[in-house]
């Protein structure tokens, strides 16, 4: 009978379309917005990954990477000498404003990296090279910059722009993952980034460090907190703490959490009403093979196999024009879009939950269908 | 004919079926007792809402009865569970519908071969069986249309295979010539009428179309929620 089923699926091609095109349109939605969000997420803590550095120290109030709270300068050496750590280093991270010799003031994030290892550097550089950051006024700009500040016809490497009435060089454009804000990222060594900025009591953001091999992370840092009184997160704990922060203390929490839950809602209700409409118009074909003896057991198998296999494909259909239009936008960068095996697993569960559920449905009324009702 | 009960293939004593609850609620069949003998073909006729269809449910084991009892080939159909009534029904019984009642996505073979995928039987076996049916009712040519390239003749008679595909003992048809032209009905009652000659099989017709009355052996007169009476059909040359 699952031949019977398959054709009773396949063979209104236009129904079968209809339904396909339903359950596509649905999954396509949550993917494409579940990845935006996820996407969205990746960007709010850009300024994390894009660093690449296992451990960092913070102020123990810290409540996201972009809102810095400096250390006193002791504290690099006050980690270095916590038992375990292989490296510490300095990091300068400030809002500061670049002037451009055609006269426009853009906002960029200075990021000091401390010289001698410029440990917390990009990992791409798409011109130049990243080392001549060490030359006089030298500063390695990212290419959301170039973007932003007007082109690379304004920004190249070898431009002159001033940061607080300080000459700045560019020697190197580096590839970084967008930010959240799409600040631009300006580089330059730790040293010379406090003397940018205005005089301030304290200067040291951040401070970067990395457990010795072997001696698990998450007890160095539970010992540099312990010994400094500092804060201190693995790169990935950070990184949810500050994603976490934007969620609660932006819209896009409630925002795009309502937006998401609502496509995923109305999408799964979709779903499963034009399965539950599809059987519901199949009910007399149902009815017939019941007076013929079909057991109540082999048409909910029957109806569960048609649920499976359209729920199957449009799942197939609509990951797959997600991941067209994912690619499409996210390729130029101008669209958060991250589409992460767990956002693809979870919509894969809810909707052959939601498959089953309006199957289930569908065979409840099926088994109180009377077969005499063929007759009419 | 003999009222010999041992070839009763059905038979129903006291029969109410009544739909509905308190002032809405309306007896349809008030007690009705009808022997369908084996080697016959029986028409049932009666007014339009008169509770026919109703009264071949309930033969069929589709329907639940409030009284009496229906035996078919000795087995009676209440003290069976639903599962092994339906399992019941599906070996002994074949149907016949006014709207044909095929799956439109199955070509005519496999439309036949359904009741057969039905009781387990593989895939090739039941559509060897089902043309072999097809063949019989005269539709060799026809094997792998859809139901909607048939007339409706055709499909009618595609129904017919169907419902003979698992030899049932028991043939419930109900307004079978209804949606069929004139000529067309009396090929359908030719094909049934032959079904009714087999000694071991019977045939039930539910109908209003006088112009194929002389088909059957008796006609039963449902009025009123009663059967008022029985009277055997006068034909040349029958059985
Ligand atoms: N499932 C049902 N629920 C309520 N009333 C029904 C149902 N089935 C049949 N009836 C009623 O029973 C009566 C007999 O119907 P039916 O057996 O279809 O008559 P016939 O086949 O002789 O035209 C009609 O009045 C019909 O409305
Ligand atoms: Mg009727």
């Amino acid at each position: 009978m699952n031949y019977v089923a398959l054709k009773m699926l396949f063979g209104d091609r236009a129904k079968y379309l209809m339904l396909l095109c339903g359950l596509t349109f649905c999954v396509m939605l949550i993917v494409q917005q579940g990845s935006i969000f996820w996407g969205l997420m990746m960007w709010s803590q850009a300024n994390i990954s894009n660093l690449n550095v296992p451990i960092w120290v913070t102020d123990p109030g810290i409540a996201q990477v972009d809102e810095v709270k400096p250390l006193a300068s002791t504290a690099v050496d006050r980690v270095r000498s916590v038992d375990g750590v292989e490296w510490a280093v300095p990091l300068y991270r400030g809002v500061l404003r670049a002037r451009l010799t055609n006269g426009d003031y853009h906002q960029i994030t200075m990021t000091g990296l401390e010289s001698a290892t410029l440990i917390g550097r990009p990992a791409e550089v798409l011109e130049g090279r990243f080392e001549d950051i060490l030359q006089p006024d030298a500063v390695v700009v990212d290419q959301w910059a170039v973007e932003r500040m007007g082109g690379p016809t304004v920004v190249r490497v070898g431009t002159i722009f001033e940061l607080n009435d300080k000459l700045a060089r560019v020697v190197a454009i580096a590839k970084t993952q967008k930010s959240f804000t799409n600040i631009p990222v300006v580089y330059t060594t730790y040293e010379r980034a406090i003397r940018y900025v205005p005089h301030e009591r304290r200067s040291l953001s951040y401070v970067l460090a990395k457990a010795k091999d072997g001696i698990p992370v998450e007890d160095v840092i539970h010992r540099i907190r312990a010994e400094t009184g500092l804060g201190a997160f693995t790169e990935e704990d950070f990184g949810i703490k500050t994603y976490m922060w934007v969620l609660k203390n932006t819209g896009i929490g409630i925002n795009f959490g309502t937006t998401i839950l609502l496509g995923f809602i109305v999408g799964m209700a979709i779903a499963g009403q034009t399965f539950y409409l599809f059987t519901i118009e199949n009910l007399r074909q149902f009815g017939a093979l019941k007076a013929m003896g079909a057991s109540t057991f082999t048409l909910a198998r029957m109806i569960l196999l048609q649920a499976f296999t359209v729920g199957l494909a449009g799942y197939g259909v609509g990951i797959g024009l997600a991941t067209v239009f994912g690619y499409l936008t996210a390729s130029g960068g101008q669209l958060p879009f991250a589409e992460t095996w767990q956002l693809l697993l979870l919509v894969l569960v809810a909707l052959l939950v939601i498959c089953t559920f309006s199957a289930l449905i569908s065979i409840i009324k099926l088994a109180r269908l009377e077969p005499a009702s063929v007759f009419r | 004919m003999t009222d010999n009960t041992q070839l009763a293939a059905v038979r129903a004593r006291g029969i109410v079926k009544s739909f509905g609850t308190g002032d809405t609620q309306i007896t349809v069949l008030k007690g009705i007792d009808l022997d369908i003998y084996l080697g016959e073909l029986l028409l049932l006729v009666g007014e339009s809402g008169g509770g026919k269809t109703t009264l071949l449910s309930a033969i069929a084991g589709i329907l639940d009865i409030n009284e009496g009892s229906i035996d078919v080939l000795g087995v009676p159909l209440s003290a069976l569970p639903a599962n092994k009534r339906t399992r019941f029904r599906g070996q002994t019984m074949g149907f016949i519908y006014q709207q044909f009642n095929l799956l439109p996505a199955l070509t005519a073979a496999e439309n036949v071969a359904v009741p057969l995928l039905i009781q387990k039987v593989g895939r090739a076996e039941a559509l060897r069986r089902a043309r072999v049916m097809l063949n019989r009712v005269g539709l060799g040519d026809r094997m792998d249309f859809l139901p909607k390239s048939l007339s409706g003749g055709q499909q009618q008679r595609v129904a017919i295979a169907r419902a003979l595909v698992n030899e049932p003992r028991l043939l419930i048809c109900d307004e079978p010539t209804a949606a069929l032209d004139g000529p067309n009905g009396q090929k359908i009652m030719e094909l049934l009428r032959e079904v009714g000659r087999s000694s071991d099989r019977c045939v039930i017709v539910v109908t209003h179309d006088s112009r194929i009355f002389h088909f059957g052996d008796r006609m039963a007169n449902l009025t009123d929620g009663r059967i008022t009476n029985i009277e055997r059909i006068q034909r040349e040359g029958s059985a």
